[in-house]
């Protein structure tokens, strides 16, 4: 569905991403993990097109989306949804005009039909009547849901998840986690999440793949992530201080 | 041709000093920012044409740029209307004589819809306006609204920039001729009834030698700073980056930017703009 092949990235004399490989099945989902500031974010722009790489490509289906233009990206960002880190949602509109804003765009539904996707959406991610409220009177987990009704509103097939567990406390993530299981069992849809919690990494994902100073060092299921015998993936996922990884 | 100057400048670059220092850092920096806001001029004229037209913030934006501009524009056009009748009054009266102080008219009309009134609106609308949009296009590049609005579809160019850039087009020549109206009127005022200067005269000569194309080439001018306005601000808040500081920093500098280009560009298009074209 996905495949990255030799992706670079710098940004000035900062090599971010240094020949990543990755590929993203239909229907699983795929867990990148690694320390903050390693690149993941940088490498989930790429994959939505928000950044150019350097070097290298990346296969959506078949078609190699680097080379794109904005309006020819649009037909192949149509099929994505992402859940950003920050929630992004628009602060000047309300949840309602938030989680219609890509429905507009994507689909030619009528006002009507569009203002019930709204509030489908909404109740699949447990929310109900907050359509007129604006973000900033919601909590960070509400936030959260608003943003995944949001990304799955036009109904993508992919959809990647920026640090989904971040900014909330243990329970909400965890209600985000099976969030997360929910819809790819009733959307039917590939999920790319990236993430240095691995208690919600062990819990959702298919596979797991460890960036490392720009590259993909390890990639298994949970299980052989955990018994991988890699020093830097074991420091990382025991979240030690001491070990190979030292530029923390 | 840009690019290539930048880059053959660049290959004099002493590798052994620090980024910052090296001789033409800052030459290379101006072209560079010169050429992001070319860039984006270029992209919000090709956007112009493609659809979908974002209607509801184009009218968000006619409010914000010309009907809450009202109040700031009202103040300035009337006290400077009435500090210019002021200064002419004490001019004729003193140096032409008691009687030519009618010819005040022209004088304040001709100055101020051609060049005080034009200027004035563009500074203190970059000042009201730039400035904000700076801040809020700054708040959404640091929050990832931009991202979050390519990917659902929307061309942030075409989404943020066209909207505001067509609409402080259309709204500064508004505010200008309103402008002009005030500050025509507040001369007349101070002329006539706190210094007693003749109205038949003073309208008589007023529209003797005042021209249609007096008023036409300041409308041209703010027009024209309308653009710059817009697109500073929007440039701006595009490359914001680093959090409050750096949005912070993007209004401060659109201020600035736009308040120097426009008093630059405001000299350029006096000079280049024919005085006179006979209407």
């Amino acid at each position: 569905m996905i495949r990255v092949v030799d992706l670079h990235k710098s940004f000035g004399e900062n090599k971010v991403l240094q020949g990543v490989n990755l590929r993203l099945k239909h229907g699983e989902t795929l867990v990148i993990i690694g320390q903050s500031g390693c690149g993941k974010s940088v490498l989930l722009k790429h994959i939505i097109g928000l950044l150019k790489p350097d070097r290298g490509k990346i296969f959506v289906d078949g078609v190699d989306i680097t080379p794109l233009s904005d309006d020819a990206l649009h037909k192949i960002t149509r099929r994505f949804g992402m859940l950003f880190q920050g929630t992004a949602l628009f602060d000047s509109m309300t949840i309602g005009q938030n989680v219609s804003f890509g429905l507009e765009r994507y689909t030619d539904f009528s006002k009507e039909k569009i203002r019930e996707s709204v509030k489908e959406n909404l109740a699949k991610v447990g929310l109900k009547g907050i359509e007129n409220l604006m973000p900033y009177e919601l909590s960070g987990g509400m936030k959260k849901r608003v943003g995944l009704a949001r990304a799955i509103a036009y109904g993508p097939d992919i959809i990647l998840y920026d640090e989904p567990s971040t900014g909330i406390d243990p329970i909400r993530a965890d209600a985000i986690n099976d969030l997360i299981i929910k819809m790819k069992k009733e959307l039917k849809v590939a999920t790319l999440i990236i993430t240095h919690d691995m208690v919600s990494a062990y819990k959702v994902a298919d596979r797991i793949a460890m960036l490392y100073e720009g590259k993909i060092i390890e990639m298994g299921t949970p299980e052989e992530i955990k018994n991988s015998k890699n020093p830097v993936v074991q420091q990382f996922i025991h979240g030690r201080a001491e070990g190979p990884i030292e530029n923390w | 041709m840009l690019g290539l100057l930048t880059w053959s400048f660049n290959l004099l670059k002493p590798e052994m000093l620090p980024k910052e220092k090296y001789p033409l850092f800052y030459f290379n920096s101006f072209f560079q920012q010169v050429g992001e806001v070319g860039l984006l001029l270029v992209q919000t004229f090709k956007n112009l044409f493609k659809k979908p037209w974002e209607k509801r913030i184009f009218i968000q934006q006619l409010e914000e740029i010309g009907v809450r501009s009202l109040p700031v524009v009202s103040l300035t056009a009337s006290f400077i209307g009435l500090v210019f009748a002021l200064q002419t009054y004490i001019g004729f009266h003193r140096y032409i004589g008691p009687g030519s102080e009618t010819f005040g008219g022209p004088i304040i009309s001709l100055g101020l819809s051609k060049e005080l009134i034009p200027i004035l609106v563009g500074l203190m609308v970059s000042g009201r306006v730039g400035s904000a949009m700076a801040a809020e296009i700054g708040t959404m590049k640091i929050t990832e609204q931009i991202d979050a609005l390519f990917s659902l579809g929307a061309d942030p160019t075409r989404y943020l920039v066209v909207p505001r850039a067509v609409a402080c087009f259309i709204m500064l020549p508004c505010l200008t001729i309103y402008g002009d109206i005030l500050g025509m009127a507040a001369g007349y005022f101070y002329n006539v009834y706190l210094m007693g200067v003749n109205s038949v005269l003073y309208i008589r000569n007023t529209l003797l030698y005042m021209e249609l194309w007096d008023v036409l080439s300041g409308l041209i001018k703010a027009a024209v700073f309308g653009v710059i306005i817009a697109i500073i601000g929007c440039w701006q808040g595009l490359r914001a980056e680093g959090g409050a500081e750096g949005v912070g920093r993007a209004t401060t500098r659109t201020v600035v930017i736009a308040s120097i280009v426009i008093l630059i560009v405001n000299f350029l298009l006096s000079k280049a703009l024919p005085a006179d074209i006979g209407i």
